[in-house]
């Protein structure tokens, strides 16, 4: 009698649900997968080994094409492996403002997954919606960068600038006109901080909408309550992090264990789930999207209380204002050193990580003293979550794969780095 | 011999005339099902290609016409350009016994409903095939799928029909319009009001729509059983899916909502009067649930659907088959009254 045999489905990298560049060779007995295998690399750049070679500040812009819809965060984990290692702190308005848009970007990065994740399992109507509003905060990167996405924004010292003292408006076009463009340009009359205030006021009853379309539907619980229940202990062994540690019932959030920039100071909760199941993640992400909006609110109100500057005056490491250097020598040298050289930066290593959206995020560095790092070592959350992929999905149905992929949250622009 | 070949002429001009409007209602509804998702989506949907993108569907069809069909190299040529024919003939031959007014129906058969779970049973063949022809794991995935799905819930309806059957005591589909006589609160919705979910919601299946569109299922197996076709033979399938979407969207009104028949009292003039439009009409508003389910529903998982067909929807066809029988055998409902 021939010998029936499990048969092998090549997923990716080129699939709607691949997230990007993944490819899985999962090993099908019918619809049941009995072995995940992700392949990774396929978007492999060598920003490790091109940090190498650049003076600390060239690589700024390398961390937002990482985690490509959590830039800023990544920044901030890199800045502040630059700074520990010289030995500065930001000031006091720089931490706020650090603080302000790495909430922004976990909401820019929550409302990616929430619609991704409902795209991957049918639901198209709130991925539009999510973008609706990531139009908004996307809006506020170009703001205060000019980029929509890539910003290098954080710099070693503070921040690149204060936040913008207008916001643009829209124009009328065919397809910003009437009402519509009248409530976009409603908000952005006056500061930055006052379109945050606007949009943080609103951003809650956004979030009920998308609730409204998931979380009580039946199709939606029946798809993802116990679907890749992972249990603490698993979630602990496999290193997770982020909401993938927190929809275990882990209650771990470097934002509260090890607070950094201004988190010590500002009000919120750390949202855990129960199952470990997808839904528990889900319903996990979308407590932190509402805790996001009161972080932001408490940044935006200390912002518009404490003006002061938003970057170190130490010019051996930040560069000086351009009106300054066309009267004084002293900023002409300094901005051509820092320029053409960068700064020197004394030897020694460190780690440092922040609570990126998709979990620790973390830069170790080390320094031979000279202008450019001696290695640089990124620690990605997707790389080790997508890791434990074989052990999860094992004995689940293909359709549940796409459930698992879009709840890992996974960016190959940081896995593959 | 005259007589029949006029006869066999008049026929196929009847045929033309059914089938001309079909395939431009599809194009319609396939620009009016995009529009409607962009709305449902706040985003615009088509609204380049003529005065406000009325022309999308016909420029999609030049554009798929005139794309190459590529054929995989490893593929069961015959069966995989028979396959897509295999899916339109029976989509559209189903056609031939709807009736669009009283007396306006192609082929009047006595067997009306019999010959429509037939002619809809012997789509899925063309989807099996395709999805065997193609030599694709992809495809097979998506045909087996679609296969499993088509025969469970050919039951489900099968049985929400032998209650319409048993209201009407006829298998003829004017029989079953003329047996609702009598007004809004005759036809047949109100006693069999569960089975009209099930016949609805099985429909959807059938027609592998969302939230039941497991064997196209994009984002797990991309596309299903046409993941390999292009140009004209994907042409034919998708032809194929929103004819028979559009033929459910007819039977509902037919079987339950009274067809032709005005929901007003006959003495209201041109408005109590029973007509095409009125089917048309209500076959729009059953139409519109398609797309509404599209924008809003997450997709099911193919043993889900296996659970809501056999466990929920089968026994529930099952008991009202009995409700059925003895509405009839007291006479509680009375057809044609």
């Amino acid at each position: 009698m021939e010998e029936i045999r499990n048969y092998t489905m090549n997923f990716g990298p080129q699939h709607p649900a691949a997230h990007g560049v993944l490819r899985l060779i999962l090993e099908m007995d019918g619809e049941v997968v009995m072995r995940a295998d992700p392949h990774i690399g396929l978007l492999h750049r060598g920003t490790e080994k091109l940090a190498e070679s650049k003076p600390f500040n060239q690589s700024i812009g390398y961390m937002d094409r990482l985690d490509y819809v959590s830039m800023m965060c990544n920044e901030h984990a890199y800045v502040r492996a630059v700074e520990k290692l010289v030995g500065i702190e930001a000031p006091q308005r720089a931490q706020y403002i650090r603080t302000l848009f790495d909430e922004i970007t976990r909401i820019l990065n929550h409302l990616m997954w929430i619609g991704s994740n409902a795209l991957d399992l049918g639901a198209m109507a709130v991925f539009l919606y999510a973008f609706r509003e990531r139009e908004e905060l996307m809006d506020c990167y170009e703001g205060v960068s000019g980029a929509r996405m890539h910003a290098t924004y954080y710099r070693p010292g503070g921040v690149y600038r204060d936040l913008p003292e207008r916001m643009p408006n829209y124009h009328a076009s065919p397809w910003h006109k009437g009402a519509d463009l009248k409530r976009l340009n409603q908000w952005r009359q006056g500061s930055m901080l006052d379109f945050l205030d606007a949009f943080s006021e609103d951003f809650p009853r956004k979030v009920d909408e998308y609730e409204e379309l998931l979380t009580n539907n039946r199709i939606w619980k029946q798809r993802t309550v116990g679907i890749g229940v992972v249990s603490p202990e698993q979630a602990r062994a496999w290193g997770m992090s982020g909401p993938m540690l927190r929809g275990s019932g882990i209650a771990w959030d470097l934002r509260k264990k090890q607070p950094y920039a201004a988190y010590a100071d500002v009000d919120f909760d750390i949202p855990v789930g129960a199952n470990g199941d997808c839904y528990d993640r889900y319903l996990v992400r979308v407590a932190e999207m509402r805790q996001s909006n009161r972080i932001i609110r408490q940044c935006v109100d200390w912002l518009r209380r404490n003006p002061g500057p938003v970057m170190l005056e130490s010019h051996k490491i930040i560069p000086p204002h351009r009106a300054e250097m066309k009267n004084d020598m002293e900023a002409l040298i300094h901005h051509f050193k820092l320029f053409t050289e960068g700064y020197s930066v004394p030897e020694g290593e460190v780690y440092s990580a922040v609570e990126a959206p998709k979990g620790e995020f973390g830069v170790y560095m080390i320094s031979d003293g000279a202008n450019k790092p001696f290695r640089v070592k990124l620690r990605a959350p997707g790389f080790v979550h997508l890791s434990s992929m074989d052990e999860i999905v094992r004995g689940h149905m293909l359709a549940d794969v796409v459930a698992m992929i879009g709840t890992y949250d996974v960016v190959f622009g940081e896995i593959d780095r | 011999m005259l007589a029949d070949l006029l006869l066999v002429l008049w026929t196929l001009i009847k045929i033309l005339a059914i089938v001309l409007p079909l395939v431009i209602a599809v194009a319609m509804f396939v620009y009016w099902e995009r529009k409607v998702l962009g709305w449902m989506h706040v985003r615009m949907g088509p609204n380049q290609v003529g005065p406000l993108g009325l022309l999308q569907a016909f420029a999609d069809v030049v554009k798929l016409l005139i794309k190459e069909i590529v054929v995989p190299t490893n593929a069961s040529r015959f069966l995989f350009f028979l396959a897509p024919m295999l899916a339109l003939v029976p989509a559209l031959a189903a056609w031939a016994v709807i009736p669009f007014g009283d007396g306006v129906v192609l082929s009047n058969a006595n067997a009306g409903i019999l010959y429509l779970l037939a002619m809809t049973s012997l789509g899925v063949y063309g989807i099996i095939i395709a999805g065997w022809a193609s030599n694709s794991r992809y495809a097979m995935l998506g045909a087996m799928r679609s296969a499993a799905q088509v025969v469970s819930y050919e039951l489900a309806m099968g049985l929400a029909l032998v209650c319409v059957l048993v209201l009407a005591g006829s298998l003829n589909l004017s029989d079953i319009v003329r047996a609702q006589q009598g007004g809004l609160l005759h036809w047949f919705w109100l006693p069999l009001l569960p089975m009209v979910v099930v016949y609805f919601v099985s429909g959807v299946a059938e027609t592998n729509r969302a939230p039941f569109d497991v064997a196209e299922g994009e984002s797990e197996i991309v596309a299903g059983f046409h993941v390999e076709y292009s140009g004209a033979a994907f042409a034919l399938f998708f032809l194929a899916e929103y004819a028979n979407m559009i033929l459910v969207s007819f039977l509902t009104p037919i079987f339950f909502f009274g067809g032709w028949m005005s929901p007003f009292p006959a003495g209201w003039g041109a408005i109590g009067d029973g007509s095409f439009f009125w089917l048309l009409a209500k076959a729009f508003l059953v139409s519109f649930l398609f797309l509404w389910f599209r924008a809003s529903f997450p997709r099911y998982r193919y043993d889900q659907i296996m659970r809501l067909g056999w466990k929920v929807f089968i026994p529930i066809a099952l008991l009202w088959v009995l409700v059925a029988g003895c509405l009839k055998y007291f006479h509680i409902v009375t057809p044609g009254a």
